[in-house]
């Protein structure tokens, strides 16, 4: 390792590291959020068996589970113009990985559901609580404690996801990396020193899931 | 007043309850005896709405209620009249014992959180667990919880509260507490229907006793008339067997 590439990855680290949190975090925050909430409809549509909706919600979960994200990205960026809709780079990854999660993550939060007896639901009743409230207070609440460390899961994969949005020409790590290499022809370690950055955001949620994981034990 | 009419449920092929009636005043504690399957856990479930009956109604405060076509609002009116206590117990986990019992007045009922824990200390206290309130259930005892369970249920001063096998689950030296509170609970004029393998708790703190055998009332006497003098050869079988066992 030359003077010149030590200098060149000193210079490049704060660019990347810009990338990550301009473009990389908010992409894996926002895409996680909305992902979130689909996953917790797409379970509860199943386990309050509404018809219809509950067929919809397995459908979805078969067709993104099933087919690979690159795939899913093409389509979306590439292939949706070809029908009239068009949408620049951002949103079509938006919209692919949330979609992305909320299929995975239903799958986990249904679990951490059906994990709570069921008999604390039908208490619920008997204190009078419909089934929206006991989902409220009593189910979702336990569940997500039980789902927890496989939703931590998920999020650490987002984070690694969001450098297929490279292939639709978002400017991520990847990219911003690639753009920095072309110049000098480092691939070799403008590649580590991308993957670096993504091990770095890893590990700072691995460590915030150990923190929390500790304050939820205390409150048992 | 509750009367429980014509009740029928059947699960698949096989008949679980075929056509029970009965009655339940005011003050009454009534004790549901039985071998297992006879239908007495269905009946309090179906009683609740948490089976849906083949048929039957229950005249319950002067109201009708359809046991198989009821609306989900009568239903959420019908259960905030009634107590119910599981055989393992179904405390809410992420609540402590004081927020297990407010839970249903202040989500429910919508009381004031001040109202709802002054009555929630109160109900604790009646069952001897005004110490534990801040416990979670995994920190407690099977018969803590039970007794938390039990607090519950009565917080709200249902008309009646129904016990499904309160102590089955218990370890013996457990049950004891649970049925101290029962019949303290029966004392105090709580309207209770109790299905039970307790005979003490029959003999002592019920009223009447109701025997069910194959989803029918096979006998229903008071109390001491069914443990000294009962009518059916059924019932008699059924003593006989309970005191030929080491209870």
């Amino acid at each position: 390792m030359t003077e010149r590439i030590i200098q060149e990855l000193i210079d490049s680290f704060p660019k990347l590291l810009l990338t990550a949190l301009k473009v990389t975090v908010p992409l894996t925050a926002i895409s996680f959020t909305i992902g979130i909430l689909i996953a917790l409809m797409t379970a509860l549509v199943q386990i309050a068996k509404i018809p219809v909706l509950k067929q919809l919600a397995r459908f979805y979960v078969w067709i993104i589970r099933g087919t690979p994200m690159l795939v899913q990205l093409f389509v979306v960026y590439f292939g949706l113009p070809s029908i009239g809709v068009t949408l620049s780079a951002f949103p079509s990854a938006i919209i692919v990985l949330s979609l992305s999660v909320g299929a995975y993550c239903s799958e986990t939060i249904r679990g951490a559901i059906e994990s709570v007896p069921k008999g604390q639901l039908e208490a619920s009743y008997c204190v009078g609580m419909t089934f929206p409230q006991a989902m409220r207070r009593v189910i979702i609440p336990q569940a997500m404690t039980a789902a927890f460390p496989p939703l931590s899961n998920s999020l650490i994969g987002l984070v690694k996801d969001t450098s297929l949005a490279y292939s639709i020409a978002v400017v991520e790590i990847m990219a911003q990396a690639q753009r920095i290499a072309a110049r000098s022809y480092d691939y070799f370690w403008l590649y580590l020193e991308a993957g670096l950055v993504y091990l770095l955001i890893c590990t700072l949620l691995t460590w915030l899931q150990r923190v929390i994981e500790r304050r939820m034990e205390r409150k048992r | 007043m509750i009367e429980v009419c014509n009740v029928k449920k059947s699960f698949g092929e096989k008949e679980v309850l075929r056509d029970v009636s009965f009655r339940v005043n005011d003050g009454d504690v009534i004790a549901i005896l039985g071998p297992s399957g006879s239908g007495k856990t269905t009946m309090l479930r179906c009683l609740s709405f948490l089976e849906t009956a083949d048929a039957g109604r229950v005249i319950f405060d002067g109201k009708e209620y359809d046991l198989r076509h009821s609306s989900r609002k009568d239903i959420l009116d019908y259960r905030k009249k009634i107590g119910f206590v599981f055989q393992d117990y179904q405390l809410f986990g992420n609540k402590t014992a004081l927020e297990n019992v407010t839970e249903g007045l202040i989500v429910a009922r919508k009381m004031k959180k001040e109202e709802a824990v002054e009555r929630g200390l109160a109900a604790l206290d009646r069952v001897g667990m005004l110490d534990h309130k801040d416990f979670y259930p995994s920190r407690m005892s099977g018969g803590q919880q039970q007794r938390v369970a039990i607090a519950r249920a009565m917080v709200s001063e249902p008309g009646v509260i129904f016990f499904d096998e309160p102590t089955s689950a218990l370890d013996p030296e457990l049950t004891g507490e649970v049925l101290n509170v029962m019949e303290k609970l029966a004392k105090e004029g709580t309207t209770m229907v109790v299905v039970t393998h307790e005979m003490e708790f029959a003999r002592r703190g019920a009223d009447r006793v109701i025997l069910m055998e194959g989803g029918v009332i096979v006998e229903e006497d008071d109390s001491q008339t069914f443990f000294t003098a009962p009518k059916t050869e059924r019932a008699k079988a059924f003593l006989e067997g309970i005191r030929g066992g080491d209870r």
